[in-house]
């Protein structure tokens, strides 16, 4: 792995990482909700000059069954640029991929080859819970000491989950990464302001609570996460939390800004208790604390009962479920995942306190079951999922799958997976690429999309 | 004691280590950028340099207190030794160690972040070449005397950090003001693979002259 010239593929700053040549594979994580054979990594053709545009142009299958593979990230990435911890040669080469049901890590090597990776290494459960105490790792992302793993559960798969840390070079589990932990017990999705020295982690639940589907109860008692944990990223100290309230349930994804001198970032609250609507957040400074503002307000839709599964028919409605969020490189536009009504929303967050709607693209829903024109059968289940952005900003990839034992609650039916494209405007709108339709095959669900050189999700910068 | 060359080779290892992204300009240049401050840059160099400063110092006091006890044959040999040891530290383990110093530090912080960086790399390591023939003239240094030695320590020192600080003042500001971070991309070179290769280099000929 050594190389005389940083890794081609990482870029001092997010102005510089737009200018990036288009990516012309996505990577996508798929499983296979009935655990009989193994889940893979499929790769994606996403050059509009290929011949095999919009196809899976292979896919790599795990040695295992019943992973769940579910998010997973880069082995290095931009961050290999900061000046307080330079390794900037390095390479962008391998994929590292969790199974959140098993908790084995699979270390996938996208080199010489990118359109047909290789299986290179697997760290077994034992191993991760022996040197990080730690299970279940699900959100993963290249910085300062290596890599970050963020796990939902403790070596028994209860509380607390937290973040192990591994080796980017050997992908040697070094161990936890709390040295003081505070109040902190549940985990779920991990992230950074490198440029102010904070990490922010939010909550899920432990594995006994979401590894068989929600647990109504649970949710009805405000029992999910709800906190956002604010950290000093060096001395890896617990600061501060924020607490929602009882209202909100589910507090999920993070998006902080590019912009490593910008002091924010999106959250999305799943659902609220009181109406199911969803909520967008924005975390921010106030005075020499962290604080939160809701931002954005998605309200349920009214519904017939008889199309809603039994988990809603007692409420009527539909509720938008915004299940994930991605922000563009230069931090204007916010796309919003609705995982229940089918809707994929573009805001244009400017000023993060006022975002304004922009583009709105509806497909799949529990009651819209909205087509694509390249779909074959019509109607189609799921919804706008895990969402990916092209550094440039022009392209959005999304896919349909939650989480196996989630899917079914919302969607009985089970779902048939697909992966879309849309177009974007520079100053706003969106629209679906009509020639990009990918049919999922039936065995497998497709879930995160990580785009071949890096996205909007899987870097962040040192330097504006 | 009379001879040039380890001046020059004090000066031009100084230039050398500023040269290294890795050994500050970089991070003066990022807090520069974060601040909009071009007197931000300005502030960053002299604590980095203090910082690198004080690493090779250390290893210069080691070597004037080795000089007194222990006959210069054997220092010369345990520093090669102890050069090449670094050398393969350095490749294998070095990568894996960070420095915990965030992008808010003070100027102070600064300072110990650029200790701590020159030291895991093993600046002071570097310069022994130089340092032996110009503090251990008499060996062992009893004849010499050790403050005659430690006085030729300071100045060596403070050579090698004046060269390193020029060289970190101008490539700093130059990148700062005209040049941008886009050389990052094409000009970084694996610094780290040539440090290796001089501290090994340097290790044989500690070894062999």
């Amino acid at each position: 792995m050594v190389t005389w010239k940083p890794d081609p593929s990482f870029y001092p700053s997010p102005r510089m990482a737009m200018k990036a040549a288009p990516e012309t594979l996505a990577y996508v994580v798929a499983f296979d909700p009935t655990r009989a054979v193994p889940d893979e990594l499929a790769v994606v053709d996403v050059d509009p000059r290929s011949a095999t545009y919009s196809q899976i142009v292979t896919s790599l299958p795990m040695p295992n069954v019943g992973d769940e593979l579910h998010h997973f990230g880069w082995n290095a990435c931009s961050s290999c640029l900061c000046p307080n911890a330079p390794h900037p040669h390095a390479e962008r080469r391998y994929l590292v991929v969790p199974g959140l049901k098993s908790s084995r890590i699979h270390i996938i090597d996208t080199k010489p080859d990118g359109r047909r990776p290789s299986l290179f290494k697997v760290i077994e459960p034992g191993e991760v819970a022996e040197r990080a105490g730690y299970s279940r790792p699900h959100t993963v992302h290249c910085g300062p000491e290596g890599i970050y793993v963020a796990a939902l559960g403790n070596a028994e798969g209860k509380g607390p989950g937290g973040i192990l840390l591994m080796d980017h070079e050997t992908f040697e589990v070094r161990g936890q990464w709390e040295m003081d932990r505070g109040p902190q017990q549940l985990s779920y999705d991990v992230w950074w302001h490198l440029g102010h020295d904070t990490l922010v982690t939010s909550e899920w639940g432990t594995p006994d609570t979401f590894e068989n589907g929600l647990i109504p109860e649970v949710l009805l008692g405000a029992k999910y996460g709800r906190r956002l944990h604010f950290w000093d990223l060096h001395k890896r100290k617990h600061l501060q939390t924020i607490d929602f309230g009882d209202k909100y349930q589910l507090v999920f994804e993070l998006r902080p800004a590019h912009d490593p001198t910008k002091a924010y970032g999106f959250v999305n609250c799943v659902v609220s208790l009181e109406d199911l609507s969803s909520s967008i957040w924005v975390w921010h400074r106030d005075g020499t604390q962290w604080a939160v503002t809701k931002v954005i307000d998605i309200p349920a839709e009214p519904a017939d009962p008889d199309l809603l599964p039994p988990m809603l028919k007692g409420f009527s409605a539909v509720p938008p479920l915004v299940t994930d969020i991605d922000l563009s490189m230069d931090d204007r536009f916010l796309y919003v995942s609705c995982w229940g009504t089918g809707d994929l929303h573009q805001y244009d967050v400017s000023d993060p306190f006022k975002p304004k709607l922009t583009g709105k693209v509806r497909i799949g829903g529990i009651v819209s079951r909205a087509s694509h024109s390249g779909a074959k059968n019509g109607a189609l289940n799921g919804g706008p999922q895990m969402v990916e952005i092209s550094r440039d900003g022009r392209r959005i990839y999304f896919t349909n799958s939650l989480y196996g034992a989630i899917d079914e609650q919302f969607y009985p039916d089970g779902i048939s997976g697909w992966m879309v494209k849309l177009d974007a405007e520079p100053d706003g709108g969106i629209a679906f690429d009509e020639k990009f339709f990918v049919e999922w095959p039936k065995s497998h669900r497709p879930h995160q999309v990580r785009l071949q050189g890096g996205d909007c999700s899987s870097d962040s910068y040192c330097y504006p | 004691m009379n001879e040039i060359w380890p001046w020059i080779l004090l000066a031009g290892l100084g230039a050398f280590h500023g040269l290294n992204p890795a050994m500050g300009w970089l991070f003066a240049v990022a807090l520069g950028v974060h601040r909009q401050s071009s007197a931000a840059v300005v502030q960053a160099v002299p604590a980095i340099a203090v910082g690198h400063a004080v690493s090779i110092a250390l290893v210069a006091g080691v070597l004037v207190a080795a000089g007194l006890f222990v006959d210069q044959d054997r220092v010369r040999a345990a520093a090669g030794a102890g050069l090449i040891g670094w050398a393969v530290w350095h490749h294998f383990v070095g990568h894996g160690r960070r420095v915990r110093i965030g992008m808010r530090t003070g100027l102070a912080g600064l300072a110990l972040w650029s200790f701590l960086m020159a030291t895991a790399h093993g600046a002071g390591l570097m310069i022994l070449p130089a340092l032996i023939p110009l503090c251990l003239a008499d060996s062992p240094l009893r004849e010499m005397g050790g403050d005659e030695s430690a006085a030729i320590a300071i100045a060596a020192v403070g050579v090698h950090t004046l060269a390193m600080l020029a060289v970190t003042s101008l490539v700093a500001l130059a990148v700062y003001r005209w040049i941008g971070l886009e050389i990052l991309r094409s000009a970084w070179l694996n610094v780290d693979l040539v440090w290796t290769l001089v501290l090994l280099g340097t290790g044989c000929v500690l070894l062999i002259v």
